[in-house]
């Protein structure tokens, strides 16, 4: 692979078929480039979802009310939720999709370049409407991120803006799967079978089809609320013949597959960072696989899990604790695995091996959680409560928050052509683990002690955890500046990365010179 | 800072568990998830011992070589068999503490519990008690939330009128709602059930001691979630019949004759009762309202207009807002006195007095 296109010819592409300054943003159809929107609009949006968390955690810093009053209160926990997940994580690894399935297939760009596009620029419009909802009279939607009705038929237009920023988000969402399956089922270079992929691909092709098969899902709950709202339908009212749990099974049966969504990738990225500082292949690549696919395949139906309380017969409590009791075997292989991959290599400890390892350590630690949760009989009384609260973040902040800064620390040299700053990346990974655990493992207590989620104002005995809490989390926010400046150091200069810049990296990706240039794999490399 | 972190942390009432249970079942959970952590946490040590040892000493810095091996059938099947056989010695246990969290059967009371926004309904339907009914208010005064006098110990977790139930008995609760979904929850009886709109769910409990166990509305309900605390009394059986003797002859000392006609100095302050109970949280307890979401009623159109239309927002709610039906909620008095109320305070002097012959005519 000799003949790589090299600045010259980047210089060349820019003066023929590219507009320059803004423009080239809005009608780029590179997948590198929309690779870069996605992670700065995704970065973008975690720090506004990261100040609404601490708004949060201001007014539970001590009992009473003293920063917002209740409603706004529940305003912020509902759009800190949505803005998390819809507009932080998962588009930060359709970035990372957008950026690192081409250059590790040998593939010239994603499938639907177009398409591409506008599935970037759907986003932008979504965050406007869900941010400005909290200007509009009566506030933003102020009913969790699950958006249970009777509630929502109560709430102002605030929830219609919410309820269309989820249709255009799960349109860019379904869009961007459906690229990300069509180039991995045909764009990979010639001699790459399936099961030559990196595992990252292989974890996004799976993603890719949950959320193509649980988005639409999603779409109609929100659309039969909005119904109900104008319309007088009486899909979730029981006085029109309607069942408000009905919206519930809807929800969560888009809402477990959602939680693999957002963690799958993330074992995708770590399955690449733990091998290459391990320097020693993946252990137990096909079983890898296999493994993922069995969640994906057992996140469909266990979706009840979620509402042991709501009051179903005996014997979907039993089925739902069974099935969900089982996601804990292929999840165990997995860390099995990645464990195993460490064993007996020859391990560095640079940054983004040590968010993998954070991310192995604290992310085990939530699924052991989830698997107390899965106890019917226990989940009854930790439902609902800050027990569930820390769960979630274990597996949504340590897990998939930590894999994407393994990944953006490791892919930041093949991005900007240079090597960030060690130590600052170092001091980041400290900061974020100490506050992180300091923010949520107190969580957990105070589930077990009856603090119920949701609430603005706590009785007196949960006050010193929440202050402990509160502390950790405004630790956390601040850490997360560390990361800004990190990768705009990494963005301006410093030492040049040589196109491998790990000596233990697998992969087409690093075949290629850093930074990367604007067109890759224009002639496919041949896979031997 | 840290110091006072430090004194936190040894403080007595930092708990690190479940409440202490006090129902059998509430045991069985306890034991279960304690169980649970122990199993989790072992399984936890030996994965990151291994792990930990792997960082520490096979180390590049310490001089470590990288082995070449990356898969092995037998490790594999290890690794996927025996998980299973732990699942399913969690899973025993666990399948006879939710059939025994299940069963309903054969209780000595019933007791119906409404969610409403924001406080809880209860009404004695069978055994001894039956009959009784009332409706049970967060206690806390607002002056202790805004932080303008100092908490008291219960803080947020008092009522003005707890359920009270006799100790060894088997009761079973009903749950249901008025408005949106409630979950009506006691840590230390291990109950929690969700209170939906329109259906009837149950649950059950059997208290081992007496004692008063307090819990709250653990469904996200509205503005007031926070603050609709549950709080159950359980007495020996002899302090139980008296409560319920007393409780009726209150009852029916409250009770209105329906046909009364009222002047206005009596129906107006049994009025600011009522709104403060039922309107204030919303419409403020200055009429201002907290708008949009929360109209003024302080010279609202409705309050000085014709009083069959505010009568009927009252009885039907205002279907797609926060503005419940009050038909099945309040009496035919205290709707009048209520109106009563609006009609003639702040800066509202309609002079009206409504009278409950009103209510009871729009209710036909």
């Amino acid at each position: 692979m000799a003949a790589i296109p090299g600045g010259a010819d980047h210089a060349h592409d820019h003066a023929h078929d590219q507009p320059s300054g803004i423009m080239r943003w809005v009608t780029t159809t590179n997948h590198k480039d929309i690779g870069s929107m996605y992670l700065w609009f995704s970065f973008a949006m975690f720090i506004v979802g990261g100040i609404m968390a601490l708004v949060i955690r201001a007014e539970l810093f001590e009992p009473g009310l003293q920063v917002v009053d209740p409603d706004r209160f529940n305003q912020m926990t509902t759009l800190h939720g949505l803005i998390m997940v819809f507009g932080a994580i998962m588009p930060a690894f359709v970035g990372f999709a957008n950026w690192m399935i081409p250059l590790m297939i040998g593939a010239s760009d994603m499938a639907f370049a177009r398409m591409n596009n506008w599935s970037f620029w759907l986003l932008p419009p979504a965050a406007i409407l869900l941010s400005t909802s909290l200007l509009v009279p009566g506030g933003a939607a102020a009913s969790g991120w699950t958006l249970y009705p009777p509630l929502t038929v109560q709430m102002g237009m605030g929830m219609d803006m919410a309820i269309f920023a989820v249709h255009i988000l799960g349109i860019s969402s379904i869009m961007g799967s459906i690229n990300i399956v069509t180039t991995i089922l045909n764009m990979r270079a010639p001699g790459m079978t399936l099961m030559k992929m990196p595992l990252f691909c292989w974890t996004w092709l799976i993603t890719a089809y949950l959320v193509i098969a649980v988005m639409p899902v999603l779409a109609g709950a929100v659309t039969m609320i909005l119904t109900d709202r104008h319309f007088g339908t009486s899909f979730f009212n029981a006085a029109g013949g309607g069942d408000p749990v009905l919206y519930q099974h809807i929800f969560w049966f888009f809402g477990h597959p959602e939680v693999y969504i957002i963690a799958i990738p993330a074992f995708g990225v770590v399955s690449q960072v733990i091998p290459a500082f391990s320097r020693k292949p993946l252990f137990g690549y096909a079983s890898m696989v296999y493994a993922t696919s069995s969640i994906a395949i057992l996140s469909f139906i266990v979706w009840a899990h979620h509402m042991y309380t709501v009051g179903m017969p005996v014997a979907g409590q039993l089925y739902f604790m069974f099935a969900t009791m089982l996601i804990a075997i292929p999840t165990g292989v997995k860390v099995f695995n990645w464990v195993a991959t460490m064993w007996r290599g020859s391990l560095t400890f640079e940054t983004p091996m040590l968010f993998s390892i954070g991310f192995l350590f604290l992310f085990t630690l939530g699924g052991f959680s989830g698997l107390v949760l899965s106890m019917t009989a226990v989940d009854v009384q930790l439902h609902d409560t800050y027990y569930v609260v820390a769960h979630f973040h274990y597996v949504m902040v340590a897990g998939a928050l930590f894999s994407a800064y393994a990944g953006a620390y490791y892919w930041l040299p093949k991005w900007t052509g240079h090597m960030y700053d060690e130590k600052l990346g170092k001091l980041h990974f400290w900061l974020s683990i100490v506050f992180f655990n300091m923010t949520f493992f107190v969580q957990h207590f105070l589930g077990l002690a009856g603090m119920p989620r949701r609430i603005p104002d706590y009785a007196l005995q949960f006050a010193e955890f929440n202050k402990i809490s509160s502390i950790g989390a405004f630790g956390f926010g601040i850490s997360q500046l560390v990361f800004l400046v990190v990768a705009l150091k990494c963005i301006r200069g410093g030492a040049k990365a040589s196109a491998k810049p790990w000596d233990g990296a697998e992969g087409l990706e690093w075949t290629v010179p850093s930074p990367a240039p604007h067109h890759t794999f224009e002639t496919p490399p041949v896979i031997k | 800072m840290g110091l006072s972190l430090l004194s936190g942390l040894v403080r007595a009432e930092m708990k690190f568990n479940l409440q202490e249970p006090a129902t059998e079942l509430g045991h069985k959970v306890y034991d279960l998830h304690l169980m649970m952590t122990i199993v989790c946490g072992v399984i936890f040590v030996a994965v990151f011992g291994v792990m930990f040892w792997s960082v520490f000493v096979h180390r590049k810095s310490a001089g470590h070589k990288a082995a070449t091996f990356h898969e092995s059938t037998t490790v594999e099947i290890l690794w996927t068999i025996v998980p299973v056989f732990i699942l399913l010695g969690m899973a025993w246990p666990a399948t006879k503490t939710i059939l025994a969290m299940r069963d309903t059967s054969n209780p000595d009371i019933t007791i119906k519990v409404t969610g409403y926004q924001w406080k809880w309904g209860y009404d004695y339907l069978k055994g001894a008690g039956e009959g009784i009914s009332f409706v049970s208010n967060l206690s806390t005064p607002q002056p202790q939330i805004r932080n303008e006098a100092s908490k008291g110990g219960e803080y947020l977790l008092e009522v003005d009128n707890e359920l009270v139930v006799p100790v060894g008995k088997k009761i079973r609760v009903l749950t249901t709602a008025g408005d949106v979904i409630h979950a009506w929850w006691v840590p230390a009886l291990a109950v929690k059930q969700d209170a939906i709109p329109g259906f009837i769910r149950d649950t059950w409990f059997r208290a081992e001691r007496t004692g008063t166990f307090r819990g709250q509305c653990a469904e996200l309900c509205g503005k007031e979630h926070g603050y609709m605390p549950i709080v159950v009394k359980v007495v020996s059986e002899e302090d139980y019949a008296a409560w319920v003797d007393g409780k009726k002859k209150a009852m029916a000392a409250a009770a209105d004759d329906p046909n009364k006609v009222y002047a206005l100095p009596e129906l107006a302050p049994r009025g600011e009762k009522v709104f403060a109970a039922n309107c204030a949280a919303c419409h403020q307890a200055n009429g201002k309202g907290l708008p949009p979401a929360f109209p003024p009623l302080d010279g609202s159109k409705v309050v000085l207009g014709p009083q069959d239309e505010q009568i009927k927002v009252l009885l039907n709610g205002r279907p797609g807002t926060a503005m419940a039906s009050f038909k099945g909620r309040l009496s035919d008095t205290e709707l009048a006195a209520v109106i009563t109320y609006t009609r003639n305070s702040w800066s509202n002097a309609t002079g009206e007095v409504i009278q409950p012959s009103d209510i009871k005519m729009a209710r036909e």
